[in-house]
C-alpha cells in the first residue's frame, strides 16, 4: 500500500492542477437556472474545453483520442476535478460506460469511428437496455433483431433511456436468436440515432424533467458491423457494461458530492437555527459529519477497488457495493440537507426564495431515482449475495 | 499510488493468520476468557517469539520496526481470533504511549521489555466523567510525582507490570506494585479484555518525558483497534455466510432468502468499507499526513456503529443458534460492544470531525 504518487503521478497532478486553476469556468454556479438543454450545452462545451486540453479519456488509448495514463491517473483526474470544483463532462454514458465496453469489446474500426467522438463530446451517447418487460430481469428483453443481408433489422421497444432525447448513438442490447435460452440470444449493437424507424419520446420524471424517455424501434437497419463483441454471446458484454456502471461509475460522482457537501456546510454556518448558526447545533453537526465521513469512505472504497481492478483488468461484482454505497449515500444526503434547510428545502427554482435556485427540492427528489437506476439495491445485494459471498441464487 | 497491499504485507498477514489460527483458535480463547485474566503466559511469549510485541518499535530497543499498515494487518488477525489477553492494551495502546512520549532512557527501561516480551502494561485515561477528551482528566500529579485519585475500565491492569496514567499535567509510568495502588474489577461485556478501577494514594510514578506525544498514541491506537474491529466483523461475516449456506428450512439453504442474503450483503458492506477506512487512516498516522486525525476519527467513527450492526445481522441470521453461548458470535459481539465505546464512539467521533471540517471550513471566515 502507497498512496504516495509516484514522480509521473506527481506530474499529472501539478499539471492538471494549474490547468484546472485557469480553466474551471466559474459562471457555472449559475447553470442550475437553465433548463436541462441550456445546462447540457454547458457541460458539452466543458467536456470539449477538456478534451482539447488532453484530459478527456485519462486511461483511454491514446491513438483514439485518450490520454495513455494509467487508471490511478484517472482516480487522480477524478479527485482533482472535485479539489477543484469543476462542473462535470456531458457525455456520462459514453465516457463511463459505453467507451470503455467499446475498448474491452470492440473491432479496431469501432475504437477508431467512436472513442474519440465521445471524448469530444462531438457525439453524444445512451444506453437502450431496460424495456417495458425488462428491468430487473434484463435477459428477459424482447427488442427483436433479424439478419437481413448485411444489416439487422430491429423492432421493439427501449424505456428509461437517459438522455435518449439528445444522444446521437444508443448501445442497445437486442434478441437475435429467439429460440435460444434468454441469456445465450442476445446481442450488444451501436445504433445511429437518427437512423430511419428511431422514434423518442420524453417521460416526465418525477422531478418533472425529461432526462429519460421511451424509444421505439420501428424496422431500423443497423450494419452488422455495429455488433460489438460476438452475434448471440451480447449478454457477456452488457454485463462488461454493467460492471464499469456499478463499480467505476460512481468515482466521477465525487465531484458532485464534494462540491454538495462544501455547499451545505457553507449553509450551515449562515442558516440560523435556535438563535444560532446552524453549524453550531449539535444534531447538525453529528449528521454533517457522518456525511462528510461517509463521502470520505466512498472515495476509499473507490480507490481500494480502482487499485485492484488495475491489477485484474476488469471490475468485478464487487463493484456493487460502490453502486449502493453511492446512492444510498446520496439519499441520506439529501434528506439531512432537508432537515437543514427545513421549509425552505422544498421551495423550486420558480420560487424567489428559493436557497440555490431550487437545487435541493431537485436533489431531494431525484436521490429516490439513484437506488433504481444503474441495477436496484435489492438487485446489488443479490449479487454480492450470490457472486460475492457465494450464497445460493433466491430466484 | 496503490491502495492494495504489497506482497511483503500479504506474507505478513497471511502468517500472522496462520499464527492466531494455530495458536489461538477459539476454543482456547474460550478457555482464556474462563481464567482471572484471560492471560496466558505460553501464548504470550509465543506472540513475542513472532516478533508481534515489538511489530512497530524501533530495533534499538528490540522492536521489528515495521509501519502502522503492518500493525494494522496484524490487528485485523488477532481480532479475527479474538486473541484475549494483554496483546493490544500492551504493545498498541501502552507501548506506542511510551514510544511517542518516553525519553530514550525511559523507552529503554519500558519499551525494550514490552518488545522482549517481559513485561506488560496498560494505559490508565478514564475517570469517573468516562470522557475520552483529554481536557476532561482531573487526576492532577503533586509536584514530586506523587498520584492520588482513581482510573476506571483500565484494561489488562491486573497482568501489567507498568501503568500508564494519564494525568491533568502529564503521563506517569506507575509500576503496578507501588505503594497505595489498588485494583478493583470491573467486570463487563467483554470477557476476553478485563478491565479494573485503579485506586491511587500517593503513589509514585515517572513522568514520560514528552505529554505531547500522546494524541499520536491514542490516534495509532485508535486506528489499531478499528482493525481489530474489522477482524471481527470478517469473523462475524464468515460464520454467518456459511450458517446460511448451510441451515436448511423449507427446504432450501436459508441463504436463498433474500431477506437473510441482503443482511449478509450489508454486512459486506459495512466492513468493506471500514476497512477502507482504517486502511487509509494507517496509511495517513504512518505518512503523518495532514489529515491523519480526520481519517481515524472517520475509521472510528463508522467502525463503531458498523460493527455494532454486522454483529446484530449475524446473530439474526443464525436464529435460536445465534442465541447461546455456545456459538461464538456473542465472543465478538461482546467485544464490538466495548470497543464501540473505547477511544470514543461514533458520536464522540462525529463531534470531532466536525470540529475538524465544519468549523474549520472556509466558509466560516466568509460568513463571519
Ligand atoms: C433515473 C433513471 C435513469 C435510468 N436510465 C436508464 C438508461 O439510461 N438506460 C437503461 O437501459 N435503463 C435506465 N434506467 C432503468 C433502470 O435500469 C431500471 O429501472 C432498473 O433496472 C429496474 O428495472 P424496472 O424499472 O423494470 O423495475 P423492476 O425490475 O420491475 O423492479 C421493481 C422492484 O422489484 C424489485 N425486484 C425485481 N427483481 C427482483 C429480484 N430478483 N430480487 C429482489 N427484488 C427484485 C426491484 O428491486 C424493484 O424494487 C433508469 C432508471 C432510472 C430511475
Amino acid at each position: 500500500m502507497d498512496l504516495n504518487l509516484s514522480i509521473d503521478e506527481q506530474q499529472f497532478q501539478d499539471e492538471l492542477r494549474s490547468w484546472l486553476s485557469t480553466n474551471v469556468p466559474r459562471e457555472w454556479e449559475h447553470a442550475r437556472e437553465q433548463s436541462l438543454d441550456v445546462r447540457f450545452e454547458f457541460h458539452r462545451k466543458w467536456q470539449r474545453q477538456l478534451f482539447e486540453g488532453g484530459w478527456a479519456g485519462i486511461s483511454w488509448p491514446k491513438e483514439y483520442g485518450g490520454r495513455g495514463a494509467s487508471l490511478m491517473q484517472q482516480v487522480i483526474f477524478w479527485q482533482e476535478m472535485a479539489r477543484a470544483g469543476a462542473p462535470q463532462m456531458a457525455n456520462v454514458l459514453g465516457l463511463g460506460l459505453i467507451g470503455p465496453t467499446i475498448i474491452a469489446f470492440g473491432t479496431e474500426e469501432q475504437k477508431k469511428r467512436y472513442l474519440r467522438n465521445i471524448l469530444n463530446a462531438d457525439e453524444i451517447w445512451c444506453q437502450g437496455f431496460s424495456e417495458p418487460n425488462a428491468g430487473s430481469d434484463l435477459a428477459g428483453l424482447q427488442t427483436d433483431a433479424r439478419l437481413d443481408g448485411d444489416h439487422y433489422v430491429v423492432n421493439g421497444q427501449k424505456v428509461w433511456t437517459s438522455y435518449g432525447w439528445l444522444a446521437d448513438w444508443c448501445e442497445v442490447v437486442v434478441r437475435t436468436d429467439p429460440a435460444a435460452p434468454k441469456h445465450k440470444g442476445l446481442t450488444v449493437m451501436l445504433v445511429d440515432m437518427k437512423s430511419p424507424g428511431v422514434d423518442v419520446r420524453p417521460l416526465r420524471q418525477m422531478t418533472g424533467e425529461t432526462e429519460f424517455n421511451e424509444v421505439f424501434f420501428r424496422d431500423v437497419r443497423i450494419p452488422a458491423a455495429n455488433v460489438v463483441g460476438k452475434v448471440n454471446q451480447g449478454w457477456d458484454v452488457a454485463i462488461g457494461t454493467l460492471m464499469h456502471e456499478r463499480g467505476s461509475f460512481g468515482a466521477g460522482l465525487q465531484i458532485i458530492y464534494k462540491r454538495n457537501m462544501d455547499r451545505l456546510t457553507e449553509l450551515a454556518h449562515s442558516t440560523q437555527r435556535n438563535g444560532a448558526p446552524a453549524a453550531k447545533d449539535p444534531i447538525i453537526r453529528q449528521k454533517l459529519a457522518q456525511c462528510y465521513a461517509e463521502i470520505e469512505i466512498m472515495r476509499l472504497n473507490q480507490m481500494r477497488a480502482f487499485s485492484r481492478i488495475s491489477s485484474t483488468g476488469v471490475p468485478g461484482p464487487e463493484g456493487s457495493i460502490q453502486k449502493i454505497f453511492w446512492s444510498e449515500l446520496n439519499q441520506r444526503f439529501q434528506q439531512v440537507a432537508q432537515e437543514l434547510l427545513g421549509p425552505y428545502g422544498q421551495l423550486s427554482s420558480e420560487a424567489d426564495e428559493a436557497i440555490d435556485n431550487g437545487t435541493w427540492s431537485y436533489g431531494y427528489l431525484r436521490s429516490r431515482g439513484n437506488t433504481i437506476e444503474a441495477g436496484t439495491s435489492e438487485i446489488q445485494r443479490n449479487i454480492i449475495g450470490h457472486f460475492v459471498l457465494g450464497l445460493p441464487r433466491s430466484y | 499510488m496503490q491502495f492494495g497491499l504489497t506482497e511483503s504485507q500479504e506474507i505478513l498477514r497471511d502468517s500472522a493468520r496462520k499464527f492466531f489460527a494455530g495458536e489461538c483458535p477459539i476454543a482456547e480463547a474460550r478457555r482464556l476468557m474462563e481464567t482471572d485474566a484471560a492471560y496466558d503466559a505460553k501464548l504470550w511469549s509465543k506472540l513475542a517469539e513472532q516478533g508481534y510485541t515489538g511489530i512497530i518499535f524501533p530495533e534499538e530497543y528490540g522492536g521489528v520496526g515495521l509501519g502502522i499498515v503492518e500493525l494494522i494487518l496484524l490487528l485485523e488477525e488477532s481480532g479475527r481470533a479474538l486473541l484475549p489477553g494483554p496483546f493490544f492494551t500492551t504493545v498498541v495502546q501502552a507501548g506506542s504511549l511510551i514510544d511517542a512520549a518516553g525519553s530514550p532512557e525511559q523507552k529503554k527501561k519500558y519499551l525494550a521489555p514490552i518488545c522482549h516480551g517481559e513485561t506488560r502494561a496498560s494505559v490508565a485515561f478514564l475517570e469517573a466523567n468516562a470522557s475520552w477528551d483529554p481536557a476532561d482528566i482531573h487526576l492532577e500529579a503533586s509536584a514530586d510525582g506523587k498520584l492520588t485519585g482513581e482510573k476506571l475500565f483500565v484494561p489488562d491492569a491486573a497482568v501489567a507490570d507498568t501503568i500508564l496514567v494519564v494525568a491533568h499535567n502529564g503521563v506517569f509510568a506507575v509500576d503496578s506494585k507501588a505503594p497505595g495502588l489498588t485494583l478493583k474489577p470491573m467486570p463487563g461485556m467483554d470477557l476476553t479484555r478485563r478491565q479494573y478501577s485503579l485506586k491511587l494514594k500517593n503513589t509514585p510514578g515517572e513522568k514520560l518525558a514528552n505529554p505531547a506525544g500522546l494524541p499520536r498514541a491514542r490516534g495509532i491506537a485508535t486506528a489499531a483497534l478499528v482493525a481489530e474491529m474489522v477482524g471481527g466483523m470478517q469473523r462475524a461475516l464468515d460464520l454467518t455466510v456459511e450458517y446460511a449456506k448451510t441451515r436448511k428450512q423449507f427446504g432450501k439453504p436459508i441463504g436463498t432468502f433474500q431477506a437473510v442474503q441482503h443482511q449478509c450483503a450489508d454486512m459486506y458492506l459495512e466492513t468493506e468499507s471500514s476497512r477502507s477506512a482504517v486502511y487509509y487512516a494507517a496509511w495517513a498516522l504512518e505518512q503523518k499526513a495532514p489529515d491523519a486525525a480526520t481519517a481515524v476519527s472517520i475509521a472510528k467513527m463508522y467502525a463503531s456503529d458498523a460493527s455494532r450492526t454486522v454483529g446484530n445481522r449475524g446473530i439474526q441470521i443464525h436464529g435460536g443458534m445465534g442465541f447461546t453461548w455456545e456459538n461464538d458470535l456473542h465472543l465478538y459481539y461482546r467485544r464490538a460492544k466495548a470497543s464501540e465505546t473505547m477511544f470514543g464512539d461514533a458520536t464522540f467521533h462525529r463531534e470531532r470531525i466536525a470540529r475538524q471540517v465544519i468549523d474549520t471550513s472556509t466558509f466560516v471566515a466568509k460568513t463571519a
